[in-house]
């Protein structure tokens, strides 16, 4: 162990050196982000972009260690993701948000799509595109309506369903893509995606029936004996879950899922600072594989996107909204709230590095959530005082 | 009590919500992690929650117990102590009753009921003992012993 230790001791040093100033790098960066109220999300992307390949300062450390890092960080994000949730709110979810979510889907994912293929891009890459756009950043929307003291609003619950709706979406949605980018011939795809989708459903069933049983196993023990448990039942099932072609992220995110109670609050305080260093590596490690010049170029169709899904967006929450009966100040919050896109986006843009068109995809990606995440915020703050589209309520006492 | 609706708000926690006999429209935000918020909806847009007030799982203890402490309180102040006959009570003074505004002498109380005025409370202050010539004022609260029936005389005698 020494001996392997002492010879590569040299470039150890340098890795170390290199890795410890990143990580200052980013601290100083998630300070500065919360000191701007916004997510550091895009910061952490700027500065991948900044020691990346054609960057200002070029970092040589090992890309195996840092890529399998970032993918651990896509796995604990997933699973705290799940661990917000419980089964009833699912179900709460699924029943009040399914209509809201059909039209969530279509209205987002279609701008992706079709730019996508206007681009001239490959189908998949398109598809990929279509769920950038499509899924909002549940991340930075529960961090605006906290921020803005908007939990306890009317609008809220119809706002948290549509992400739930989002969220359980992509348990169907990431199979898909990975069936797609497999690229295998049509029937064999169908084949594919059936299999995920049963073992998605499945999987599902069973974590939240299982969940209370489970969840009292690894009640007992001290904390650390929780942390590796839990750690490794996330990497275990996530690996399983990629074997079967489902994508270890949902396999993780239904490990979250499964978890309850005492067990669910205990894991989320031990496993929430390690999901946020290893998060940020994979943030990191996005923007550092793209060239700072593909992103340059990608700005002004990002820039288009943005206008366009920010309307679809709002019209989303527009929609959802009016359905629990909120007025059009409500829905105008619920709207805005949803704009952001971000780490799902990063996730879904991250699946296709391996396409022709992946290098065009992470870089349009990047400078949407860059965007996306700075735009929405903010329009979510100043959203009582933007122009509301004329409601029917109002025509009739301007009528009567 | 009036009715509770439950709202889930997943990933966050529960919102509970009741309108008060005044009309106001109260929720209680409940977090996942045992955080409280407590929230007020305003009639010129209802559906925005305004006058956030934010509580550790300790305060939301803290609060309960003042707000069902002072009902118990409540519950003590009306009932009479009995010590082997003699009966303690609180009546208070109404701007209505006709002894506001006079002394203690002028309503010739103790020969009427039977029940003497040992202390008046006004406010923060309570004056013990009270002498003829006290002048009670509304809202005073006059602390008064005697047998059962003689404050009952007493508290129609301050009502009327």
């Amino acid at each position: 162990m020494t001996g392997v230790l002492a010879a590569a001791g040299g470039e150890v040093a340098l890795a170390f050196v290199e890795i410890g100033a990143v990580a200052l790098a980013l601290a100083m960066l998630s300070r500065l982000a919360g000191r701007m109220g916004i997510t550091a999300i895009p910061l952490y992307l700027l500065a991948g972009l900044a020691v990346g390949e054609g960057g200002v300062a070029t970092l040589d450390v090992s890309e195996d260690f840092i890529s399998l890092a970032a993918q651990i960080g896509v796995l604990l994000l997933l699973f705290t993701l799940g661990l917000e949730y419980t089964g009833e709110e699912l179900q709460t979810g699924l029943r009040t948000g399914a209509v809201p979510g059909i039209v969530d889907a279509v209205a987002n994912f279609a701008p992706g799509l079709g730019l996508g293929l206007l681009l001239g891009w490959e189908t998949t890459a398109a598809v990929l595109l279509g769920g950038v756009t499509w899924i909002s950043s549940s991340g930075v929307v529960s961090k605006v309506l906290t921020d803005l003291k908007r939990l306890g609003n009317r609008e809220t619950p119809s706002i948290l369903n549509l992400l739930v709706i989002e969220d359980l979406a992509m348990a169907i949605y990431l199979p898909v893509v990975a069936a797609l980018i497999a690229g295998q011939d049509a029937a064999a795809t169908v084949l594919t995606v059936m299999g995920a989708v049963v073992a998605v459903v499945v999987i599902l069933v069973l974590a939240i029936r299982f969940g209370d049983r489970l969840s009292a196993m690894l009640a007992g023990g001290s904390d650390e004996s929780l942390l590796l448990t839990v750690f490794g039942l996330t990497l275990l099932v996530g690996g399983l879950a990629e074997q079967v072609q489902v994508s270890s992220a949902i396999g993780a995110f239904l490990v979250g899922l499964a978890l309850t109670g005492q067990v669910r609050d205990r894991a989320e305080e031990l496993i929430g600072p390690l999901r946020d260093l290893f998060a940020a590596t994979f943030f990191l490690f996005f923007s550092f594989q793209i060239e700072p010049s593909t992103v340059a170029e990608a700005l002004v169709p990002a820039v288009g996107l943005t206008v366009v899904t920010v309307f679809t967006k709002v019209l989303s929450g527009h929609i959802s909204a009016g359905r629990s009966g909120i007025g059009p100040a409500g829905r105008m919050r619920a709207g805005t709230a949803l704009i952001a896109r971000g780490e799902f986006s990063i996730v879904i843009a991250s699946l296709g590095v391996s396409l022709a068109d992946g290098d065009d995809l992470g870089g349009l990606a990047a400078a949407y959530v860059l965007l996306t995440a700075i735009v929405g915020p903010l329009a979510a703050k100043y959203a009582d005082s933007l122009p509301r589209p004329p409601s029917r309520r109002r025509v009739l006492t301007s009528g009567g | 009590m009036a009715d509770i609706t439950e709202i889930q708000l997943p990933g966050v926690g529960v919102r509970y919500e009741f309108t008060t006999a005044d009309g106001d429209n109260v929720g209680v935000v409940c977090h996942h992690g045992g955080r409280r918020e407590i929230v007020v909806y305003t009639s010129d847009d209802p559906d925005r929650a305004h006058s956030v007030l934010s509580l550790g799982s300790d305060d939301s203890r803290t609060l309960s117990e003042m707000l069902g402490a002072s009902q118990v309180s409540e519950a003590m102040h009306a009932m009479e102590q009995r010590i082997e006959g003699l009966a303690l009570d609180w009546l208070e003074v109404t701007a209505e009753s006709s002894l506001t505004g006079r002394t203690l002498a002028d309503g010739d109380l103790r020969s009427r009921t039977g029940a003497s005025i040992v202390a008046v409370i006004r406010g923060e202050t309570t004056e013990p003992a009270p002498g003829p010539d006290f002048v009670l004022l509304a809202g005073d609260v006059a602390v008064a012993v005697g047998s059962p029936e003689s404050l009952e005389q007493l508290r129609v005698a301050v009502r009327s």
